[in-house]
């Protein structure tokens, strides 16, 4: 009910400036070009064809005897804002850095725009960007001076004017001259947001941004969050504990559980198909093996529902909720391997 | 990851500069030892020579090699020492999530180990000479390739300390600093080979600093037959480099697989 009444609000009401001149230059689609494939990786048809942002097929990573993800298969299509949750060791840490191309996986597929991540990871680093509450920029550094570091690595045109524009978007446009090291939690997190928009990415991955943020500045970044995916048309991936934050901002969750996804849909729909009265309590009860409905029989094991009808249902209703879109439970209570990362 | 944009390059280096340009702790510590080491063995040679001893050359043996070991000590420090900074920061994250290959951080590094040598090898060229009347052009263009080769080992060093570091975690950061002082002895910074055990001395060879040291004692007692030295070095030193840029890259590749890349980054 929070995330419906904020989205009726104008970007004014959250404390930040309204977006200026982004839009027009988010890539309306990924074209044929921008996926020009690797001479002999895969065949040039079949990257053209994909519409998917990310498509993940049957991914697994084993640390030595133990198994931090198994057999996940997933696809999320431009303009999804899409939650990615479980508890600590559910695998969710792990599925970003092998995203990230921190971690390669022990077998299976990840494509981001068409390429490999670790193996294509510069075309795919350069169209995506990545943001932490875990994350820090050198702190003996200015704010301006961290950015503008950045855009240089991006390869940003018109670094300055780039740099004002996000500052002003994130209202920290006073704090430009300010050490990294002196910000508090919420000046940090704006911060680290500006430097993940530096190169107008297609693709956020967020790790759990308003982590350690009071509730008024945690508002704040979720309404900015909506806006500017809303705006941009990008596609994000976002981990939280923060149910709120998934409830008010995800189309789409994939709850993992020992390195499996064990349920997908919108919030909502994954919150009544499991019988609970919240996400918050979903998030419990799957930590404590006590759901009231039965992990039921998986399609396939680790096969994604339909999720772009989902996903589009989602975005063109601008809700969080979809009629359309169907959930998936799967699970498998006895497996008791646990995620090393 | 042997792609090379020199923009993205150019990128980390200002980021250096400015960390460097920001602390005043850290522009002492590249200074600082320098000067001290020159100022207390210089001084040491000062009072051997006064005693009358039978090595008149001491004051110029010991300064030219506390110099040119800076610059070795410089370059291998550029890198392990910035890589370090970084992880102690939690920015190494946002670096390797960055379009930037390990070519390019590695490049980066390189570059600013070169700029640290350079400001470290002036300034303590400058203060030998008013202090000792020590003439680092006496080595006339030998300079040069004895300056590079040195050079070329500390960031061979470096990158194979960086190495370890990735392999082993934080229990091994010490090595960053334990490492040039570990060859130190061996490659006969301060002496020459011949004061070494025998079977030290054959140990000995096989480091390329030892060829530097000894053929810049061999062109500040007058002779100058120095390329045989600097032959062996660059050989060895292009030797070296491979193999531990090879080893780097089986490290990084390892890290990754076993997910201590995003654990040590993160």
């Amino acid at each position: 009910m929070l995330g419906l009444g904020l989205r009726q609000l104008p970007p004014e009401h959250y404390g930040f400036a309204k977006i200026v001149g982004h839009a027009q230059n988010a890539p309306s689609a990924i074209t044929q070009s921008q996926c020009k494939p690797e001479a002999g990786y895969e065949p040039e048809n079949l990257r053209e064809a994909m519409s998917a942002v990310i498509e993940v097929r049957n991914l697994a990573k084993k640390f030595d005897k133990a198994t931090a993800v198994e057999d996940i298969s997933f696809t999320i299509e431009k303009g999804e804002f899409v939650g990615l949750l479980g508890q600590n060791g559910a695998g969710k840490s792990t599925t970003i850095q092998i995203l990230l191309g921190l971690i390669t996986p022990t077998s299976g597929d990840v494509r981001i725009f068409g390429y490999s991540p670790w193996k294509e990871r510069v075309k795919v680093l350069e169209r995506s960007n990545f943001s932490s509450a875990y994350v820090a920029m050198p702190p003996n550094l200015q704010v301006r001076e961290n950015l503008e570091v950045f855009a240089r690595l991006y390869g940003v045109r018109n670094r300055s004017r780039k740099i004002d524009e996000l500052l002003s978007l994130f209202a920290v446009d006073h704090l430009a001259r300010k050490m990294t090291g002196a910000l508090s939690s919420g000046e940090s997190t704006r911060v680290n947001l500006c430097k993940a928009l530096l190169n107008d990415p297609e693709l956020l991955l967020l790790d759990e941004p308003t982590a350690s943020l009071d509730p008024d500045i945690a508002d704040k970044v979720r309404g900015l969050l909506r806006q500017i995916q809303k705006e941009r048309g990008l596609t994000v991936v976002y981990t939280s504990h923060n149910m709120t934050d998934v409830e008010e901002l995800c189309h789409r969750v994939l709850f993992l559980h020992r390195g499996r996804i064990i349920a997908q849909g919108t919030p909502g729909e994954i919150v009544e198909n499991l019988g609970e009265s919240s996400l918050e309590e979903v998030f419990i009860a799957i930590a404590r093996d006590t759901l009231k409905v039965a992990p039921g029989p998986s399609s396939v094991p680790g096969t994604a529902p339909d999720v772009a009808q989902a996903s589009t249902s989602a975005r063109n209703d601008g809700e969080s909720k979809s009629e359309d879109a169907s959930v998936e439970i799967s699970g498998r209570p006895g497996r008791e391997k646990e995620e090393l990362c | 990851m042997l792609t090379v944009r020199p923009d993205r390059v150019a990128g980390l280096c200002y980021r250096y500069y400015l960390v460097l340009s920001r602390s005043s702790f850290r522009v002492m510590d590249i200074v600082f030892w320098p000067v001290m080491d020159l100022l207390v063995w210089g001084f040491v040679s000062n009072y051997f020579s006064s005693l009358g001893g039978s090595a008149p050359q001491a004051v110029t043996f010991l300064v030219g090699g506390i110099i040119f070991f800076n610059v070795l000590y410089r370059a291998q420090q550029s890198i392990s020492v910035s890589f370090l900074e970084d992880l102690w920061s939690r920015n190494l994250l946002s670096i390797f999530v960055s379009p930037i290959t390990v070519a390019e951080f590695v490049s980066a590094t390189y570059v600013v180990g070169v700029a640290q040598a350079l400001a470290v090898t002036l300034i303590m060229s400058v203060m030998a000479a008013f202090l000792y009347a020590f003439n680092m052009l006496s080595l006339s263009w030998y300079l040069i390739p004895l300056f590079v080769n040195l050079l070329v080992m500390g960031w061979w060093l470096g990158l194979g300390t960086t190495a370890l570091i990735l392999r082993y975690g934080y229990q091994a950061e010490a090595l960053a600093w334990a490492v040039p002082f570990l060859l130190q002895p061996i490659c006969a910074v301060f002496y020459p080979v011949s004061v070494l055990p025998a079977w030290l001395q054959s140990v000995a060879w096989f480091v390329p600093a030892t060829h530097v040291f000894e053929g810049m004692r061999h062109i500040l007692s007058g002779g100058n037959q120095c390329a045989v030295y600097l032959i062996k070095a660059s050989l060895l030193n292009v030797l070296y480099w491979v193999a531990t840029t090879i080893f780097f890259g089986a490290m990084i590749n390892r890290a990754r697989e076993r997910g201590s890349l995003a654990k040590i980054v993160t």
